[in-house]
């Protein structure tokens, strides 16, 4: 099979504590070896100088929208999506129509995503039957199939019964449920983070209380069970105090948080005039919020980033503000959101944001790769740090637009995908 | 008052009192006092918008501001279109949006719109080239009777700065107190405000007032009181008890309008629920300017227009 050989690229890997300036061979969709000037006849050069090489990026919560919504996203063009945002793996959401709650929705996404060859492709599958929060969906058989985790993700699994029954049957395959925290009843059909801006604005609001008090909850039955829980898009102070406590009483509590949460807050929804590409939820929250959040990540708090990537048609985002879905693309401009505010601006180690894009979700899932050890998947993301460049939608590989990054001037581009050892992107040199 | 009147607007819309300066709600004032001459004179028209064409876009229920607006057309001389959601395409689900670009089509010069979603004429303002005018959208604004509020009270007492203003009610679901915080407050008023704790949104002084939660505290020496309507229609939730008991902590009573200044103003946007936030004695007493707010509501919505349509000075002038 082919050889590809990585040249004078600055790797930088985590789980092996590495950062030094190396060429990586890789083999049958393998890493075979890292070292000082490699050389191989017979191999496919690729130069990688002024780049960084990374563990492939993982995105652990994406919502591809396929099977049911194909006008917004295919698994394809998620896919493609992905490995132009520097991704190697996504894990796709299970509210697609039909649901994600069986072993043969979970074989077709797998099936459609072989198809496509692009990204890997990891289902999670529903925690309950349709979503509905009634009854356990049949989580075993999922597993199986392929799925990495369990979530009824867009919805909070809000009858505590059935999160502490799936919190303990999830235990037989050690896989998290990944929890949507949000009180339905606090959050009182709100279309934006409560707070001073909200008032101003008149539109109803969510309080970071409706998160908070879902995320008290879960750590109390991920205390009862012993369960892996993981709080998805984790966005207030709050929670991320909690969720502190709660790791450093030694319980199996993970969370991640999105690009947008850090970088935005809800003053964007006044500075745009009701844009609609500034609906998400959980809402973009108060400047004191996106500070917990970011010291959260530099105190090692959060686990994961991830991007909550939730595609619309600009037909359905061209509403009244209280009207349109909530939800924003992010694959495409999460490494450099998130590298040019954390790395750049606060100074958090690269190592470590690497970790959180890599090492961490795959630890998390179990899934191959977050390492460029020899022997293991060759998937690895080429970063070129020092690129600056101007976010246009117009371009997206995405099948939808809807993002508030538009126009944003942002540092740190990923610059190739390598999959399973194949080049699966690369930046056209321009 | 000290701040100086503007040449003219700034902006293409009036989609709310918060983009507005202090110079440019003097000059919306002082037309708008010129146009209500307009009113007492036996022939009621001017031609300054004659040829202009104003689509009064009403998505949600309204008697005073929709005639309002029509009477301040007419008195303009512009041709008014006027469109209700419920006899509509809308109907048959048309966007909002493609109603917007399918009027905006028969080339209107302004569109004054009613919507029940915050953020409405904004969205429209950026797409259109016609002039917005907000004529109240959701929780958010409704400029026009924040300016019809300030013109009442400034013809009264000669002027805003120094007054104090409680404005008691619902507050959580009011736009009229939105728009009337920040433009009271941005003209030199003292504004308080009161209500049951459980209708005050999060962070409402920051508009510009005091926040109490007795009507008594709040009135207290007053020189105007507003109440506000308690919109039962968007209740139904958990808010507070039952209209009853509203009335008997927030009704406003001949007993309680003792509390303020001797020749307080009582104001009320309407449409008023009698007995509930308002007793009648108090609503048709001698105190009340609550019709003569009305009659102020089709000046400043002449003024509003004329200054949109980019006319300064005397406003008879063809």
């Amino acid at each position: 099979m082919s050889r590809l050989l990585i040249k004078h690229a600055r790797v930088v890997d985590p789980s092996q504590r590495l950062d030094e300036g190396l060429d990586i061979l890789v083999a049958d969709g393998k890493i075979a070896r890292l070292g000082e000037r490699i050389e191989d006849r017979d191999a496919q050069v690729l130069d990688a100088a002024g780049l960084v090489a990374a563990p492939g990026f993982i995105d652990m919560h994406a919502h591809l929208r396929e099977p049911g919504f194909e006008h917004k996203e295919t698994i394809a063009s998620g896919a493609a999506a992905a490995v132009a945002g520097g991704f190697t793996a996504v894990c796709c959401m299970a509210n697609t129509q039909p649901v994600n709650d069986c072993a043969p929705v979970t074989e077709y996404i797998r099936a459609r995503a072989e198809a496509a060859g692009l990204a890997r492709v990891h289902p999670i599958g529903a925690v309950s039957k349709g979503l509905a929060g009634e009854e356990l969906a049949e989580l075993g058989e999922m597993v199986r199939s392929g799925a990495v985790a369990f979530s009824d993700d867009g919805k909070p699994v809000r009858n505590s019964y059935l999160m502490r029954r799936a919190l303990e049957y999830a235990q037989l395959f050690d896989v998290p449920v990944i929890d949507h925290c949000e009180d339905a009843d606090l959050a009182a059909r709100g279309v934006m983070h409560e707070g001073a801006v909200s008032t101003r604005l008149g539109l109803r609001a969510i309080p970071s209380a409706a998160e908070d008090v879902m995320v008290a909850r879960d750590i109390v039955l991920a205390e009862l069970t012993r369960g892996r829980v993981h709080i998805a898009h984790l966005s207030t102070k709050g929670a991320m105090e909690m969720v502190g406590a709660a790791k450093a009483r030694g319980l199996a509590v993970t969370c991640e948080v999105t690009p947008h949460h850090l970088a935005l807050s809800d003053q964007a929804v006044a500075d745009s005039d009701f844009d609609t590409a500034t609906k998400v939820n959980p809402p973009l929250r108060s400047a004191e919020h996106v500070e917990a959040l970011i010291q959260g990540v530099m105190d090692g708090l959060v686990d994961c980033l991830a991007t909550d990537h939730a595609p619309h048609h600009a037909d359905e985002k061209a509403q009244e503000y209280d009207v349109a879905p909530f939800g924003m693309v992010g694959l495409e401009t999460a490494v450099p959101v998130t590298y040019d505010l954390l790395v750049l601006r606060r100074k958090l180690p690269l190592r470590l944001w690497i970790q959180l894009w890599s090492t961490n979700p795959a630890r998390l899932l179990k899934l191959p790769g977050g390492t460029l050890k020899p022997g293991s998947p060759a998937d690895i993301t080429l970063l070129h740090l020092d690129k600056t460049a101007v976010v246009s939608p117009d371009r997206f590989r995405s099948l939808s637009r809807n993002t508030p990054f538009g126009g944003k001037r942002l540092r740190g581009w990923p610059a190739a995908t390598i999959v399973g050892g194949r080049i699966a992107w690369q930046r056209e040199r321009r | 008052m000290s701040v100086k009147p503007a040449v003219r607007l700034r902006g293409k819309d009036l989609v709310g009192i918060d983009p507005l300066t202090p110079a440019e709600i003097q000059l919306i004032l002082d037309t708008a006092e010129q146009m209500r001459a307009i009113a007492e004179r036996p022939i009621k028209k001017v031609p300054a918008l004659r040829g202009k064409t104003v689509v009064n876009l009403f998505f949600e229920a309204s008697t005073r501001t929709r005639f309002s607006f029509e009477v301040a057309e007419k008195r303009l001389s512009a041709d008014s279109l006027n469109f209700a959601a419920s006899t509509s395409a809308v109907t048959k689900g048309e966007t909002l949006i493609d109603t917007a670009l399918n009027l905006e089509a028969m080339q209107p010069d302004f569109i004054v719109i009613r919507h029940q979603s915050p953020g409405v004429p904004h969205q429209l303002a950026k797409i259109l080239r016609s002039a917005v005018v907000n004529a109240g959208d959701g929780a958010h604004e409704h400029p026009t009777q924040a300016l019809l509020d300030a013109l009442t009270i400034r013809s009264r007492r000669g002027t805003l700065e120094g007054q104090v203003v409680a404005i008691i009610g619902d507050l959580q679901h009011s736009r009229v107190l939105r728009s009337n915080v920040l433009l009271l407050s941005r003209m030199g008023a003292t504004v308080r405000v009161a209500g049951p704790p459980s209708l005050i949104p999060v962070g409402i002084e920051a508009l510009g007032c005091e926040v109490h939660h007795r009507i008594e505290d709040c009135i207290a020496g007053a020189d105007v009181v507003m109440m506000l309507r308690i919109q039962l229609e968007r209740q139904g939730r958990m808010n507070f008890p039952t209209a009853r008991e509203f009335y008997d902590f927030y009704a406003l009573t001949p007993e309680r309008l003792k509390l303020a200044k001797k020749d307080a103003l009582v104001m009320h946007p309407g449409p008023m629920n009698r007995g509930v936030e308002i007793d009648s004695r108090v609503a048709d007493g001698p105190q009340s300017v609550i019709l003569e707010q009305v009659t102020n509501g089709v000046a400043v919505r002449m003024a509003v227009l004329y200054l949109l349509a980019g006319g300064s000075g005397e406003p008879t002038a063809d």
